[in-house]
């Protein structure tokens, strides 16, 4: 990279590497990985990625001569992309693995297919996969560093890195905020993964939604559950939509697409009882007139929904910087 | 190993649950039986020939009987061959186990039963009995041929893990049954409410996501269950009870003077969800593990003697059937060669008297099936354990002898070393050293 003293890449850069730390855990599969401190330190490391990445020049050479694996057992174009373009403006090299459609798998277990891919021998791994506990199970069989980009029902982690990026730029903090998380709570991994980084950051956190959408004895996750829209949302000052896993149900947690928005989908009605200036957000992606009316989805004036998705680039490359970080530290 | 003279065990803690007694005493063996019981006195001058063996005060009880045990053999002899299970069996003191019929074919017809039993014969280092499935094929639709099995020499009947849904089947297999006085065993599991699980619903899955299986399942089939057995007056075994529930259902059943009695699983007397821990699938059972609450009422319903019997629950599974994400690995754990250290811990923990304890492994299974053994009495079979019951063991699941070592007790220290174990008065096991 070419660059001067009063080049505002080299700043953004030098903010990077003065917030630069090496990560407190060998992988991130957990939001409850990181304590309050080490959750601020990655949200400005993050912060300064932001920027970074306003610039025209994206190319970093933080990961020069790593190899990062996307290793998606199940598909998702969003985060997959998202981690692609975090490693390559970090200069790593980065492969693309689905494993599901290619031999990788064929007959194998999760346990085989890691020692393959261990041979290749990957720096920083990637994965998703569709059983609950399969980024832990991988994270013990391979000497990279592995990250959690969503298991099953269970955590995705560096989607709550990103969701509170995105609440602190909006209201400059997350400690004292509530945030209300809505919908099918129950099959969300995103869900899982907010109420522990919210509650680590200082957040007050609820969740609704239908009785059947509710994980049993939620209540003692800290949060306070409502089956209500009018009660749940009362006062939030973040309402996180989640997006009806109509692909994961097996039949019957709701009546009808039509009933659940009458009841759960958000509109301006239900908005209004947030509290005033209130943001709405969602992970993507959407089922309009679902969980979440355009109407409000779309409004530049409540919605963090675009935001989310840049947060998400920088929220992985400081991820990725800092578990690289570790790397270094280790080796 | 074996032994053609008689053998006098002396100096030991003699543990005999037909008569209750618990104390000082010895044994002796010849031509496979139990020749005579000294109990809480010294045998008189012993004849020419016998050899004696000096107990040290360790236990002599009866030989263990598990109801529940998987091999697989036929159709998986990598899992597990019969050979295998027996050699486990012996090591843990188990001296007579009743394979499953889940078999590959399936146990369901009086040829496979006679297969099992032709096998068994030239295996001895445990008694290899087996039970046949209740449905053809254990699908749960058409009975299988009871009669016949019983005649090949079935123990009892039982479609194993899975339950038998249709609740017209069920009764009909009860009600046929009872003409030969066959033992039904039945999982109680509602399927709609199990559908699609791994884990017992509550806090604990909720937490890692994993898909659960709502904590009535049992209760209510079990509800159906007594319900039509009283209707038909055949003979039921609750097979591996897990709740605090269900356990009231079964006290009502019980107290309503039903031919009715119940096991349970050294896994769920031992272990709680909790052992899940971090997706640890060798501690995904079928049943799946129950909370603390529900431990705790298991232990108390062995106490009262609400519960009858324990099971090892021995399903072997190998690596790449465990080494899985949570919600695909196959449920089962081992546990014939584990199940009386493990039951031992009860007994250290002041939670039963040892001679209750030995009682449901011992002679509340023989009495159920109708054997001769479980007892230590003159005339019964010597089919006996010898068993430093302070002795303390790490489990190193590498070194038990079933072909698979998916052993949740893993790593575990638990107190209770089999020193020998006989079967027909052979010596089938000893410990090295």
């Amino acid at each position: 990279m070419t660059a001067t003293a009063h080049d505002p890449t080299r700043v953004a850069l030098d903010a990077i590497r003065a917030r630069a730390f090496a990560f407190p855990k060998r992988h991130f599969l957990s939001a409850g990985d990181l304590n309050a401190p080490q959750a601020a330190d990655l949200l400005d490391l993050a912060e300064a990625f932001v920027a970074f990445n306003r610039q025209t020049s994206k190319s970093l050479d933080l990961l020069k001569g790593r190899t990062l694996m996307n290793l998606f057992f199940e598909n998702s174009t969003r985060t997959q992309s998202s981690f692609e373009i975090a490693g390559k403006r970090l200069g790593a090299d980065v492969v693309n693995m689905s494993p599901r459609t290619s031999s990788i798998t064929k007959g194998e277990t999760l346990i085989d297919t890691a020692v393959t891919l261990n041979a290749m021998r990957p720096d920083l791994l990637v994965v998703r996969h569709g059983s609950s506990g399969a980024a832990s199970l991988l994270s013990q069989k391979v000497s990279g560093h592995v990250i959690n980009a969503g298991d099953g029902q269970h955590e995705h982690p560096t989607q709550a890195v990103l969701d509170a990026l995105s609440i602190r730029r909006a209201f400059g903090r997350v400690s004292g905020l509530t945030v209300a998380i809505c919908g099918d709570v129950l099959h969300s991994r995103v869900a899982r993964s907010n109420v522990s980084l919210l509650h680590t950051l200082g957040a007050s956190v609820r969740l609704v939604g239908p009785a059947t959408l509710m994980p049993a004895q939620a209540e003692r996750w800290g949060v306070t559950v409502h089956h209500d829209m009018k009660s749940g949302l009362a006062g939030a000052d973040v309402v996180m939509m989640l997006r009806l896993q109509l692909e994961r149900m097996q039949g019957g947690f709701v009546p009808s697409t039509r009933e659940y928005f009458r009841f759960y989908g958000l509109d301006r009605e239900k908005l209004s009882r947030a509290a005033p200036g209130a943001k709405v957000m969602h992970p993507g992606p959407m089922n309009r007139g679902v969980e979440i009316d355009s109407d409000v989805a779309d409004d530049p004036a409540v919605s963090l929904i675009q935001d989310q998705v840049e947060m998400g680039v920088a929220a992985r490359m400081a991820v990725l910087t800092s578990l690289a970080a570790r790397l270094e530290a280790d080796q | 190993m074996n032994s053609p003279q008689p053998l006098a065990f002396t100096n030991a803690r003699l543990v005999d649950p037909e008569s209750g007694y618990d104390g000082p005493g010895g044994v002796i063996v010849s031509e496979g039986v139990i020749a005579d019981v000294a109990k809480g006195r010294e045998f008189g001058k012993l004849g020419k020939g016998v050899r004696v063996v000096d107990c040290g005060g360790a236990l002599l009880a009866p030989g263990l009987i598990d109801l529940r045990v998987k091999t697989g053999e036929p159709g998986a002899e990598t899992k597990e061959t019969l050979a295998s299970a027996a050699r486990a069996a012996a090591a843990g003191g188990v001296t007579s186990i009743v394979v499953q019929p889940d078999t590959d074919p399936a146990i369901d017809d009086p040829s496979v039963v006679d297969f099992i039993l032709r096998r068994a014969r030239d295996i001895d280092s445990a008694r290899i009995l087996c039970a046949g499935a209740a449905t053809k094929g254990l699908k749960g639709e058409q009975m299988a041929e009871i009669g016949l099995m019983r005649e090949a020499g079935c123990v009892y009947i039982t479609d194993a893990d899975r339950p038998i849904v249709d609740s017209k089947v069920f009764q009909r297999i009860l009600t046929y049954a009872k003409g030969f006085d066959a033992l039904l065993a039945h999982r109680p599991m509602d399927m709609w409410l199990a559908r699609g699980g791994a884990a017992i619903g509550g806090e604990f899955a909720g937490r890692l996501g994993l898909p659960s299986i709502s904590p009535m399942a049992e209760r209510i089939m079990l509800e159906r269950d007594i319900a039509l057995l009283e209707a038909t007056g055949g003979r039921l075994l609750v097979d591996q009870i897990t709740s605090a529930g269900a356990l009231e259902t079964l006290a009502r059943g019980k107290a309503r003077g039903l031919r009715l009695s119940a096991s349970v699983s050294i896994n769920h007397l031992s272990f709680n969800e909790l052992d899940i821990g971090d997706y640890r699938s060798f501690a995904k059972l079928t049943p799946p593990l129950r909370g603390e609450d529900d431990r705790q009422a298991l232990i108390e319903a062995l106490a009262s003697g609400l519960i009858d019997i324990v099971v090892s629950a021995h399903a072997p599974a190998p690596a790449e059937d465990k080494r899985l994400p949570f919600d695909e690995a196959t449920p089962g754990a081992i546990g014939v060669e584990t199940l009386l250290p493990a039951l031992l811990s009860l007994y250290h923990d002041e939670r039963l008297p040892l001679v209750d304890l030995i009682r449901a492994v011992t002679l509340a299974p023989a009495e159920l099936l109708g054997l001769r053994g479980g007892r230590i009495a003159p005339g019964a079979p010597a089919d006996l354990v010898l068993c430093d019951i302070d002795a303390p063991i790490i489990v190193d699941a590498a070194k038990l002898l079933s072909k698979s070592k998916n052993s949740p007790f893993d790593g575990r220290r638990l107190q209770g070393q089999v020193l020998m174990t006989l079967v027909d008065g052979r010596v089938v096991h000893r410990a090295e050293g």
